[in-house]
């Protein structure tokens, strides 16, 4: 049996103020080892039972969007990895996308299929996390041991690309600033053959198991025109059953030229938000396959930026021997490349829904404006809807398995 | 190579223009989005017909977010809309005067709107009348300024340290 729901029950105006005088107040957090992240909750108890919950967010706030105001384009990806910090290359790439869509760069296939490998890769990351500590919660610490050596071996990917693991500032605008290493696609193999058997065995521990389906089948469920009222995107949305995947819906990035399946649940609970997540880490290797086999198949081994000199800085031994070279290393430097006026707004399908980028430009040398639409910031509104009526320990199971991150919904 | 809507953008000005004659102030396209700007006063209505009726089917809210234009002395609400049955999005501005920054609140259209209108408020300091909590949410409850208004100072001014005028800022 399961504790699902006794909102009705917790609904105010049906508790008579005596009954209230027997409630507790709760302080979850701001640190809790069970919220992993910055999270205060303050919640009222009837014992076991939260009969209302109110959040307080900002306590990591680094005011993103009023620094950005005040920096070059270039400077302000390492802005973006700070947002959701397990899966920074995702958002480091739809920022290059965004002012590629300001300045009508077009980026060469090869660069599509590179950042679609990283892209791929940060996302199963991410995912990885956030299975693995549903686990955590739910009292299986060994998945999560298990699968970090999977992580790791991501971040090591990461290194051998860009030189950083966990905020990369990976990328330039409009490509990479270095090719891939042999060293790295040799990694990146070796990682497409172990996942996958490590991944069936996670999931062997956990999806069958019938202390961990009694701890998440109807826990933190949620109807999916709730879910699309408080705005949830991502594998938080597909778990209630809607099909909603930027990547298919506005593809970007050559997204279109692959095949992938975008996993559904059906209630919107613990569990399906779990096995979405799996299923998408599965379609994210299929989808690095493909990539790699389309990266073998153009003839091109070299191209890792777009053929734009405004923000490609050009080679060491060029800005030496060249003033033309060295006059666009200056200014790319500086910050001082032009800028169109002009205002767009591009979104990705990050790790844990839609990352927006509303950019809006006076032609100077900085954004006059930049707006994030930070997923978790909007769907953590409705998690005392979630979890009000619900016992104590399952709050905990559902704000993990919703993957709030502290960094993306401060800002 | 940007995608855009032509059909779709030309039927949801038609409707708006319409249905709100007066309401409607400007439309232009921006990248590959419409973009239409309404008077504040219409905004909720503007964006319950748009969500209600059934052939431009707007049910999701992306984001809204607030602006600062400090030489018009205006401010201006700014909301990205998302039809998913059509696959089409839109962009809704509202003009609002500096020294009368209220707006209508949209938390009754879309509950999402809750956080995201506290945030502007926080950060604008755009009052949105008819809001269930409108106070402070990554701030300090004690702060008094609006800090994503262009006068509010990135640094602290009183710095000697750095000199941002070598940067051209």
């Amino acid at each position: 049996m399961t504790f699902g729901n006794y909102t009705d029950y917790y609904k105010k105006d049906l508790i008579s103020s005596e009954e209230r005088k027997e409630f507790n107040t709760l302080n979850v957090g701001p640190t809790h080892p069970a919220t992993h992240g910055v999270f205060q909750n303050v919640m009222l108890m009837d014992g076991e039972f939260i009969v209302e919950t109110e959040q307080t967010i900002g306590y990591i706030h680094r005011a993103f969007e009023k620094i950005a105001e005040r920096r070059p384009f270039y400077q302000i990806t390492p802005l973006t990895d700070r947002l959701n910090y397990c899966s920074a290359p995702l958002n480091n790439m739809g920022w290059h996308m965004t002012v590629e869509k300001l300045l009508g760069i077009e980026t060469p296939k090869r660069v599509d299929y590179l950042r679609i490998v990283v892209m791929e890769l940060a996302r199963i990351a991410d995912h990885l996390i956030c299975n693995s500590v549903i686990g955590v919660d739910s009292g299986a610490l060994t998945g999560f041991t298990y699968l970090f050596q999977d992580r790791e071996f991501i971040y090591e990917i990461f290194e051998e690309i860009c030189g950083s693991r966990l905020t990369t500032n990976m990328g330039r605008i409009g490509g990479f600033e270095r090719n891939f290493s042999e060293k790295a696609w040799d990694k990146i193999k070796y990682f497409l053959k172990k996942y996958p058997s490590k991944l069936q065995e996670f999931e062997n521990l956990l999806a069958r198991n019938r202390i961990f389906m009694d701890r998440t089948i109807n826990v933190g469920s949620f109807p999916a025109d709730r879910a699309l009222a408080y705005g949830f995107t991502g594998p938080n949305l597909r778990a209630c059953g809607v099909d909603y995947d930027v990547r298919v819906m506005n593809p970007y990035c050559s997204y279109e030229e692959f095949e992938f399946i975008v996993p559904i649940g059906q209630n919107g609970d613990t569990y399906d938000r779990f096995m979405v997540r799996q299923e998408e880490m599965r379609q994210s290797m299929s989808i690095i396959e493909q990539a790699i086999a389309k990266l073998d198949q153009l003839d091109d081994k070299e191209t890792y930026f777009a053929q734009d000199p405004r923000f490609v800085l050009p080679p060491k031994e060029k800005v030496y021997n060249n003033m033309e070279a060295l006059i666009w290393h200056f200014k790319i430097v500086m910050g001082e490349t032009d800028i169109p006026v002009g205002e767009v707004y591009h979104s990705i399908e990050a790790a844990n829904g839609e990352l927006g980028f509303y950019l809006v430009s006076d032609g100077g040398r900085t954004p006059s404006r930049l707006h994030f639409r930070r997923p978790s910031f909007i769907y953590y509104q409705a998690y005392p809807e979630m979890v009000t009526g619900s016992m104590l320990s399952d709050a905990v199971l559902t704000m993990s398995s919703m993957n709030v991150i502290a960094g993306e919904l401060d800002a | 190579m940007l995608k855009t809507k032509p059909h779709r953008n030309q039927l949801v000005t038609n409707k708006l223009i319409r249905q709100f004659a007066e309401g409607i102030e400007a439309k232009e396209m921006l990248a590959d989005m419409l973009c239409i700007t309404v008077q504040k006063e219409f905004v909720p209505e503007v964006l319950r017909f748009l969500r209600d009726d059934k052939e431009l089917d707007f049910n999701f809210l992306t984001t809204l977010c607030g602006m600062h234009f400090p030489e018009k002395k205006q401010l201006g609400m700014v909301y990205h809309l998302h039809s998913f049955n059509f696959n089409h999005r839109i962009r809704i501005k509202a003009n609002i005067k500096i020294n009368q920054p209220t707006i209508s609140s949209i938390t009754s259209i879309w509950p999402s709107a809750n956080w995201m209108e506290r945030e502007t408020y926080d950060f604008f300091g755009i009052i949105f009348k008819g809001h269930p909590n409108l106070k402070r949410i990554l701030n300090v409850d004690e702060m008094t300024d609006f800090p994503l208004r262009k006068e509010f100072p990135l640094e602290d001014q009183t710095r000697e340290d750095k000199d941002d005028s070598m940067f051209g800022r």
